[in-house]
């Protein structure tokens, strides 16, 4: 369970974020959509401690994030946007050394890398350094290392950039085993069709703000369209201008 | 196993997993400075000895002013050339003559008559190369000279041991040891450029590497202390800075086994009981300096630029070389407690074969360590701080 109450954030005289507050409850899907630049990144990075608010307050499971910082990383699973990676390590050992950073004991860390290995469907890369990989495979890497501390809550920052529609097909599949585990599962993206694909519950950012908030009927029947896409450049459309969407 | 250790195990592995790793630190900075060290020596002393032993080329002018002293000083190992030329300084002050020997006209009558007969050697004092061969030549013509004063007084009937009144014994009192010490003045500045060199790639690889890489990101998005990830990143430097520095010191023991056939003395300043004293001197300074590239690089936000901050922390170690050459002073207990700089007084009292008292050595590392220990902190607050680890978006 994540939870962000009006948070706000400023890079010297840049407001990224200001006043983002929603919801993203466990065993759901919460995505995250805005065009670029409209404070996505900046609003993950305040929920898993890499930025401090200036403002508001982020709990994660009904942890403080400014209070316990070290207890919300636990909890949280990561998957950045530019994946992060050490390239000359193997598939594996970049699993492993996170597991051993959340301090997975050697029995345990050995049964959870083989478990998200198996998971992601990687076995046949698991042994071969990142280097050569391609994106879907750093993409899997990535996720099989955010999720082997086995965190209730994950954060994914662009997931689907630069895949392939097979690649992107299996990491949804994936996301959804996540929510079937009953685990909190929040993406961000400024790609109307994954949300669509993939959310329960849509949170809409333009600016550092929130627009709209729902599900997907909620979202086009606020915006009067048949088609999301359509809503979506409608209600963005309409905070550029300044007026109440 | 603590996250210090944790990260400690990645840096070393994946450091090893490099090319440029393994070449710089533990190839090419090792060993660079020793073999460029045996070269030189022995170029220098070769073309010594090769010069002293050879017969000596001076253009002589007037030679038939005076056979006899042309042979005499053929006898000390000249070899007169006769070349004709005109204008003597000219050509002297132009190159196309290195030495010459001028006889006047008036030699002969001055050389009978018992007064001094004067010659005019032509040298040019601002060619170093030509300087040695100018002296031997003077020192031929002494030779020359007092040979036929003796000559001379015993013709007279007078005992020739009269005409020095004053005889000069030099009594050096510099063990063989410390004058090779001489030979190895800049090692201190050698062997910290190889700790420094040492722990380069993995200091700029593991921090701002990380951020060029973005993989800072998900690292710090970790429970493990930010502490505790720069001293693994810290320790990891070390190790590999320690490392170069220990081949360093073998490859220049081995430098100082290859010379005693040119140099005897160097083999006995660096012998392995200098190796085992060295150690424990250097090993704060190892600490230091990987603390310090650490720091610096992490300021940067790509490779290329740490490299080029890094190369000006490289010309540190020289700052205390150069000042010990170009003002030799008695060292003084404070001088220990000053980083780089007290350990470098230490090696060159090694090397001389004198140990280094007890109470300046543990100054000297408790002033390294201290310093260390701040960079360290300061470090961990750059890594605290949201712009370190935001580095896009």
């Amino acid at each position: 369970m994540i939870r962000a109450h009006d948070l706000w954030k400023a890079f010297g005289r840049r407001q990224a974020v200001a006043g983002v507050s929603f919801e993203a409850q466990d065993g759901r899907i919460t995505g995250i959509l805005g065009p670029n630049g409209a404070g996505k990144t900046t609003t993950l990075r305040m929920l898993y401690t890499l930025l401090q608010p200036d403002r508001g307050t982020v709990e994660i499971d009904g942890i403080d994030a400014a209070e316990d910082p070290i207890g919300v990383r636990r909890r949280l699973g990561v998957l950045p946007d530019a994946r992060g990676l050490y390239q000359r390590l193997t598939a594996r050992e970049n699993i492993e050394y996170f597991g051993r950073l959340q301090g997975l004991d050697e029995a345990t860390l050995r049964e959870r890398t083989d478990r998200w290995i198996r998971e992601m469907g990687m076995e046949s890369i698991a042994g071969r350094r990142v280097l050569g990989f391609s994106q879907g495979e750093r993409v899997k890497t990535a996720l099989a290392r955010a999720m082997v501390h086995e965190p209730r809550n994950v954060v994914l920052d662009e997931p689907g950039n630069g895949l392939d529609v097979m690649t992107l097909r299996g990491l949804r599949d994936t996301l959804r085993r996540l929510r079937d585990d009953g685990r909190c599962v929040l993406l961000s993206t400024h790609i109307m069709q994954e949300v669509a694909a993939l959310c329960e519950h849509i949170v809409i950012i333009s600016e550092g703000r929130v627009v709209a908030a729902g599900d997907a009927d909620a979202l086009r029947e606020r915006a009067g369209e048949e088609n999301l896409e359509d809503a979506f450049v409608r209600i963005i459309g309409a905070s550029a201008l300044g007026a109440a969407p | 196993m603590s996250a210090m250790l944790v990260v400690l195990r990645k840096e070393v592995r994946e450091s090893l997993r490099d090319r440029r790793v393994l070449l710089n630190a533990l190839l090419l900075g090792p060993l660079l400075m020793p073999v460029l060290f045996v070269v030189l020596i022995r170029m220098m002393v070769g073309s010594e000895i090769e010069k002293a032993e050879k017969p000596l080329p001076v253009v002589v002018i007037g030679a038939e002013n005076a056979p006899n002293l042309v042979e005499a000083l053929r006898q000390q190992g000249m070899k007169p050339v006769y070349t004709v030329v005109d204008d003597v300084e000219a050509a002297v002050r132009n190159q196309r003559i290195d030495l010459a020997l001028r006889i006047d006209a008036d030699f002969a009558r001055d050389f009978r008559s018992g007064r001094p007969a004067q010659v005019e050697i032509f040298y040019d004092s601002s060619r170093r190369e030509v300087e040695s061969e100018h002296m031997r030549l003077e020192s031929m013509v002494h030779q020359v000279s007092r040979q036929t004063g003796i000559l001379r007084l015993l013709a007279r009937g007078i005992a020739p041991t009269i005409t020095p009144a004053v005889l000069v014994a030099g009594r050096d009192q510099a063990t063989s040891r410390a004058r090779g010490a001489q030979i190895f003045l800049m090692l201190p500045y050698f062997l910290a450029l190889t700790a420094l060199l040492g722990g380069m790639w993995l200091a700029i690889d593991s921090t701002s590497g990380e951020r060029e890489r973005q993989s800072i990101e998900p690292l710090l998005a970790c429970p493990a202390g930010r502490g505790d990830v720069v001293a693994g990143k810290l320790l990891a430097t070390s190790i590999f800075s320690l490392a170069s520095l220990l081949l360093g010191l073998l490859a220049f023991l081995g430098a100082g086994y290859l010379l005693p056939r040119v140099a005897p003395e160097a083999a006995m300043a660096i012998s392995p009981g200098f190796l085992l004293t060295a150690l424990p001197v250097m090993l704060p300074l190892v600490v230091l300096v990987s603390s310090l590239q650490i720091l610096v690089a992490s300021f940067a936000r790509s490779f290329r630029e740490a490299q080029t901050y890094l190369g000006i922390i490289q010309l540190l170690p020289i700052i205390p070389s150069v000042l010990i050459m170009a003002n030799p002073v008695k060292e003084q207990w404070w001088m220990y407690t000053v980083p780089i700089f007290g350990q470098q007084i230490s090696l060159l009292r090694l090397m001389r074969g004198e140990p280094v008292p007890l109470d300046a050595m543990a100054a000297s590392a408790i002033a390294t360590l201290a310093v260390s220990w701040i960079l360290f902190r300061l470090t961990v607050r750059a890594f605290r701080s949201e712009r370190f680890a935001a580095t896009s978006g």
